[in-house]
């Protein structure tokens, strides 16, 4: 029996019929206040960490207005509450599901890849309505945001139907049968809602996922998220699959602690997912082969290596230790990091510019931090020290140049984060 | 050394799912916070200490200034493995600190009224060190010029430590400056200067810390607490760092 | 006209280690707690990091981390027949100021009293007799026990993760430990720190002359630990920049270690910084707080109603608090009446240094912890016979030198020249052979009828209120326990082989300008008696029961020992009364 759902910003009679037709209209829909439909989607809304860009700090949840930063320019979030006028209320079902798996919006215009319909077009229609139904649940919040601000000629919508037919695809997830049902969990997780390719994959010069680079690193929004396969140098092959788990479900393992971006993840989303989830995404994750770059060390007698020597023992030593193992579960191991290592050195970079804060949870609420090293050390000193980081410990990486520190010091100069 | 300059830069993520308060919060303003939710954080976040700039005097005139060179000659004298007081820098590190908030007394109770007490009760007259050095200064040279002929900067070496020797004793008195007082605290800021970090003009490239075998601005020792009688290694390095830190 | 803010259920004055160890307990009560703090939010990343923290002239000499006298002080004179002045600038103390508190830049050092210090008076008149005791010694009894204590001394070694050698673990003497510490439950939560050399001589030449040597108990942590919180602390690594200096790497116990990252995540707790309590504020009755009067930073005034004031301001703090608000009556030591104000008493500090050959010692010494050393309490509090002596108290005494920072530490011996060439050479001969315990003999300080504290007639701070004004001096007692104590720690010096010695007592008459210790106790003291005390035994205020006062202040005097442990021991004891007894049934605790 469909109970009318009664809700606040009723506008009158002609509302509520409106609302029963549409309701109505479709059989398979859900009713709304089902509980365990609506506690489903709350699961579900977790794992595709809706509430991160849909809410602005401070303000109310799901409200939207946050700037999401892309490499065309700002795109703003949406307000996805219930609010019928500024929210998606009025929203019918379908039209929910074709926003969130096919990236279209109710009037035809298409959705730019920040949101990540091609990451949520893994899941069922079930799993988006049960995501419907969470947000039907929540408090309404009045809030117009003006989502139209890319530049010209990003601006012009209709483009993504060029890039939708370069790098959509449209479909749910397929299990494979050869492998575990424990491995699959994790495969549709990283695919679909945690959809960790949105950070972790390298894209495109027009911001399409280079498939051939699956989870191997990418750069976004001034930090470089490291490559998430199971690669011994520069992914997660030192990691065990239960170090995996533990650093989503605290924030923190015996070799590091998750900062910037991902600490928000770990903060909103992975903390929050079931141990057979994190258990789920670790095992899938180690089962992605590395590359294996073949790195070799640079020679601990160049200039930039003995003063990098130098310059670890009298300052980096006090906490990460002389060996560079750190302190398991209060400051990272740098002599196995893989993200020290990583090609892309911008998050090692702008941590010892600029400090960081690792992640506080109720598994891990120590919240270490890092302090800035940007007025103590100079450009090649960065380097110095990084290098000598990345090529000690038995550990291999290309080196870095002062001009590389310096392109990241002013990046990051005018960043809040 | 700079920091964010807004209160709302620092963006936070809600703790929702756990029902949380926001924290939106920014370590560089003066201004009273309620930190709720979580540890306060801003990148560059902290106070490094400023470095002193090189050049001309900041404080002292050009007399006054020649006079604490050769104070800090007498004070710390050359000799053939360290520099001495002057060239060490130790002149530079008094001038700097008594045009900064030390000379300016910044932080101290200067209410009046202004009484005589014992020794004991401390400090309590309204000048400050930089006013102190001022007229102390001048009244060495004054009694410099009435004794020898000359300011105290040019008097000759053996002359200038009996001038100094008399002060602490309390035998040569200066006119309207306690002289005994005076140049016990000229000792102190001169020493103070001499092993204080080169940041701040004195211990330049560090040859204090080399004289006496500080490793300087270190921090993990913890491959040395058992050994023990053994002679510590590693050169000394500042806050700015050292020679090894050059590639 | 002040504004108000919405009425929690406790307002806490003053956020160091007692303040965070009472929000702690009351959020986990599930009250509404707000505390508001003088001085700045700190953390050790951004305002201790190891990249600019071993700055010996900005934290040592220039006290960066401390209140500023301007901001408030107090005037001081020996005796009352003298007027006071103000102290302008901090010399025999240094008030802590900022989140965290003392326990930001303290050393660490975690000791408990004996169980004869929570009976003193009880406990010297029945083994000496009343004529004994000095005639204006105005000691008492605490109004409880060490057993009733020692499971809150527990909580906090454990929240701390203390570095020690147990002693006695119930009545069970134990090898290595301290034999004369009272009987603890159990062992500490992580092993004594490694001693150094000089630190480890000293212990040798101890044992040799007959006594017995143990490891200081540490909050500077031998290991990485994981408190009772589920927070994460490193191992010290003997940077030598410890006192004076906030801790860089998660090592010291702190607030900020222990605490505050678990603490700040309720949402029923909040905390104001840079704002100044200037008033506990009553009903018309005087027998009911109704909460707080603060100024920001910017000047404005705000009023912070709650059910339950918490007074954690420090000792000096709280009873000037309770001055100005006129909680309590003020002690007059004429008519030996009042109690706000009484029995205030400090430590009695002083060691010996020692020359060594430096071609047969090097030391090291810039690599040292905070609450490092090999000490012995031989001489403390009653476990000796006093006897012969014709004194009472004692402290510890160890080489407890915590680094070697230069300004402060290019000792010459006895007899150089204070400049010069000379100078200079001792000071390069000796700089790594010398010995420098710092607070070698750590002496007791007992209570006084004219040593005490009150409000100044002419002297006032910056909000206009009277100064308040410190009354203390050196008594023949301390003298006499100083004398007897440094002598025998000079002789351990010497049997460690220093060629050299420079014996520094504590003498009379008190200095306010050389540096001693910052451990002032008294002035709003527990008891049994409300005529002779400010507190009854749950540290609840006679006068105003929704008021409880944590701190030193509440010391009737201070035994031989650095005061932080009981400090701690105490707030964790009230706070176990106020959520077990008075949350269930508000007003006194306890009959007057």
């Amino acid at each position: 029996m469909r109970r009318k759902r009664y809700r606040a910003g009723f506008l009158g009679g002609v509302a509520i019929l409106s609302l029963a037709a549409m309701s109505s209209a479709r059989a398979d829909d859900s009713d709304p206040q089902e509980f365990t439909q609506i506690e489903r989607g709350r699961y579900l809304a977790i794992t595709s960490d809706c509430v991160s860009c849909h809410t602005v700090a401070g303000a109310k949840p799901f409200a939207g207005g946050r700037a999401i930063e892309t490499p065309f320019g700002y795109i703003t979030a949406p307000n996805i509450t219930p609010d019928l006028e500024t929210g998606i209320g009025a929203w019918s079902d379908e039209a929910f599901d074709a926003a969130v798996r096919r990236g279209i919006r109710p009037n035809g215009a298409r959705l730019y890849p920040a949101m990540p319909y091609n990451a949520y077009a893994k899941m069922s229609r079930d799993d988006v309505q049960a995501i419907r139904a969470y947000l039907n649940s929540v408090e309404p919040a009045r809030n117009a945001v003006v989502a139209n601000t890319l530049p010209f000629p990003f601006n012009i919508r209709a483009t993504m139907r060029i890039w939708n037919s370069l790098y959509f695809k449209e479909g749910e997830f397929k299990p494979d049968p050869t492998k575990s049902a424990v491995w699959n969990r994790g495969a549709f997780l990283v695919d679909g809602p945690a959809h960790c390719g949105a950070c972790h994959t390298p894209k495109t010069f027009l911001g399409g996922d280079r498939l051939d680079q699956y989870l191997q690193g990418s750069y976004l929004q001034g930090w470089s998220a490291p490559d998430i396969t199971n690669d011994r140098r520069v992914g997660l092959g030192e990691w065990t699959v239960e170090d995996v788990a533990t650093y989503l479900k605290s924030g923190h393992n015996t070799i590091t602690a998750a900062t910037g971006p991902m600490a928000e993840a770990v903060s909103l989303s992975t903390s929050h997912m079931t141990d057979e989830d994190t258990q789920a995404i670790a095992t899938y994750l180690k089962s992605l082969p590395g590359k294996d770059s073949g790195d070799k060390p640079l020679p601990a007698d160049t200039g930039t290596m003995t003063a990098g020597a130098a310059i670890y023992r009298d300052q980096c030593s006090a906490c990460h230790g002389i060996e560079g193992r750190g302190v398991p579960g209060l400051f990272p191991s740098v002599a196995n990091s893989s993200m020290v290592r990583s090609k892309d050195p911008t998050t090692a970079i702008r941590i010892v510019l600029r400090g960081a804060r690792s992640v506080g949870t109720s598994k891990e609420p120590t919240a270490p931090g890092m302090p800035s090293y940007g007025w103590q050390l100079e450009n090649g000193q960065v380097a110095a020290v990084l290098n000598y980081i990345r090529n000690s410990w038995g550990g291999a990486a290309p080196a870095i140049e002062a001009g590389d520190v310096n392109r990241v010091r002013s990046d990051t100069a005018s960043r809040p984060d | 050394m700079k920091t964010s300059n807004s209160a709302s830069t620092a963006l936070r993520r809600r703790e929702l799912l756990a029902g949380a308060a926001m924290l939106v919060f920014s370590a560089t303003t003066v201004r009273a916070a309620t930190i709720t939710g979580q540890l306060p954080w801003t990148p560059n976040a902290g106070n490094p200490p400023p470095r002193i700039k090189l050049g001309p005097w900041e404080f002292f005139t050009g007399e006054e200034g020649r006079a604490m060179e050769a104070l800090a000659d007498r004070i710390i004298p050359v000799d053939p493995e360290t520099p001495g007081g002057k060239e060490s820098g130790c002149a530079i590190f008094v001038d700097r600190q008594l045009a900064g908030s030390y000379g300016r007394q910044e932080g101290l109770y200067l209410r009046p009224p202004f009484q005589t007490g014992t020794r004991n009760q401390g400090h309590q007259s309204e000048k400050g060190p930089a006013q102190e050095y001022r007229e102390g200064l001048a009244a060495l040279d004054r009694a410099c010029k009435g004794a020898f002929g000359e300011p105290f900067a040019d008097v000759p070496d053996n002359d200038k430590d009996l001038v100094l020797k008399g002060l602490e004793s309390g035998e040569i008195k200066l006119e309207g400056v306690d002289g005994k007082s005076f140049l016990a605290k000229i000792v102190r800021d001169v020493q103070m200067g001499f092993f204080a970090d080169p940041i701040y003009g004195g211990n330049r490239d560090m040859v204090a810390w080399k004289m006496i075998g500080y490793p300087g601005a270190r921090y993990n020792y913890l491959d040395w607490v058992g050994r023990h009688n053994e002679r510590f290694p590693l050169p000394p390095v500042s806050m700015t760092g050292s020679a090894q830190w050059t590639r | 006209m002040p504004r108000r803010l919405p009425k929690k259920d406790v307002v806490i004055v003053g956020f160091g280690w007692t303040g965070a160890i009472m929000a702690n307990e009351l959020t986990d009560e599930g009250l509404d707690v707000i505390a508001i703090e003088r001085g700045p939010w700190r953390d050790a990343p951004t305002d201790f990091p190891p990249s600019y923290m071993q700055d010996e002239l900005r934290y040592r000499v220039r006290h960066e981390l401390f209140l500023r006298p301007d901001q408030l002080t107090f005037t001081f004179r020996n005796r009352m027949n003298q007027a006071a002045l103000p102290i302008r600038s901090w010399g025999a103390f240094m008030p802590p100021n900022g989140v965290g508190g003392g326990g930001v830049h303290w050393n660490a050092e975690m000791w408990r009293f004996l169980p004869s210090d929570f009976v003193l008076k009880t406990h010297l008149t029945e083994r000496y007799g009343a004529s004994f005791l000095p005639e204006d010694m105005t000691i008492q009894d605490w109004g409880i026990t060490y057993d009733e204590l020692e499971p809150s001394y527990d909580r906090f070694e454990y929240l701390c993760g203390t570095s020690g050698t147990a002693g006695n673990i119930k009545g069970k003497i134990q090898e290595g430990g301290n034999p004369f510490e009272g009987p603890r439950s159990r062992a500490y939560p992580t092993p004594a720190q490694a001693q150094p050399f000089s630190h480890t001589l000293f212990g040798n030449a101890a044992r040799e002359l007959g006594y017995k040597p143990f490891p200081q108990p540490s909050g500077n942590l031998s290991q990485a630990y994981t408190n009772p919180l589920g927070l994460r602390m490193g191992p010290c690594t003997y940077c030598g920049f410890c006192e004076w200096f906030g801790c860089s790497n998660y090592s010291k116990a702190s607030p900020q270690t222990t605490i505050l990252p678990y603490l700040v995540r309720k949402p029923n707790f909040a905390l104001r910084d840079k704002s100044e309590v200037v008033r506990i504020n009553l009903d018309r009755s005087g027998k009911r707080a109704t909460g707080v009067t603060f100024v920001d930073s910017s000047g404005e005034e705000w009023e912070q109603q709650a059910d339950l004031v918490i007074l954690s301001a420090f000792a000096l703090f709280n009873v000037q608090l309770l001055l100005h608000s006129n909680i309590g009556q003020p002690y007059d030591p004429v008519t030996n009446t009042g109690v706000v104000g009484r029995n205030y008493t400090h430590q009695t500090m002083s060691t010996v240094n020692g020359f060594f050959d430096n071609k047969k010692f090097n030391f090291n010494p810039f690599i040292a912890s905070g609450a490092i050393g090999m000490c012995i309490d031989e001489f403390n509090g009653d476990n000796f016979d006093h006897g012969p002596h014709g004194f009472v108290g004692g402290g510890y005494m160890g080489q407890v030198q915590t680094g070697a920072r230069p300004i402060e530490s290019t000792l010459v011996p006895p007899g150089t020249p204070k400049w010069g060439a000379d100078w200079k050479k001792a000071v390069k001969d000796n700089y790594l052979s010398t010995v420098k315990p710092g607070g070698g003999v750590h002496g007791s300080f007992y209570a006084y009828r004219d040593i005490y504290l009150d409000l100044d007639p002419a002297y006032k701070d910056r909000f206009g209120r009277p100064l308040m004004r410190i009354t203390m001096d050196l008594k023949e007692n301390e003298i006499k326990q100083n004398k007897f104590l440094t002598d025998k720690f000079a002789e351990i010096i010497k049997a460690m082989g220093a060629e050299k010695l420079a014996v520094q007592y504590r003498t009379a008459p008190y200095d306010i300008t050389v540096y001693q210790t910052t451990h002032l106790n008294g002035g709003a003291i527990m008891g049994t008696d409300p005529k002779t005390s400010a507190l009854n035994r749950y540290l609840q205020s006679w006068d105003v029961p929704n008021l409880f006062v944590l701190g030193a202040s509440a010391f009737p005097q201070n035994p031989g020992y650095n005061p932080t442990l009981t400090v701690g021991a105490l707030a964790f004891w009230a706070a176990d009364a106020i959520r077990s007894q008075y949350l269930k049934n508000p007003g006194r605790l306890v009959d007057a």
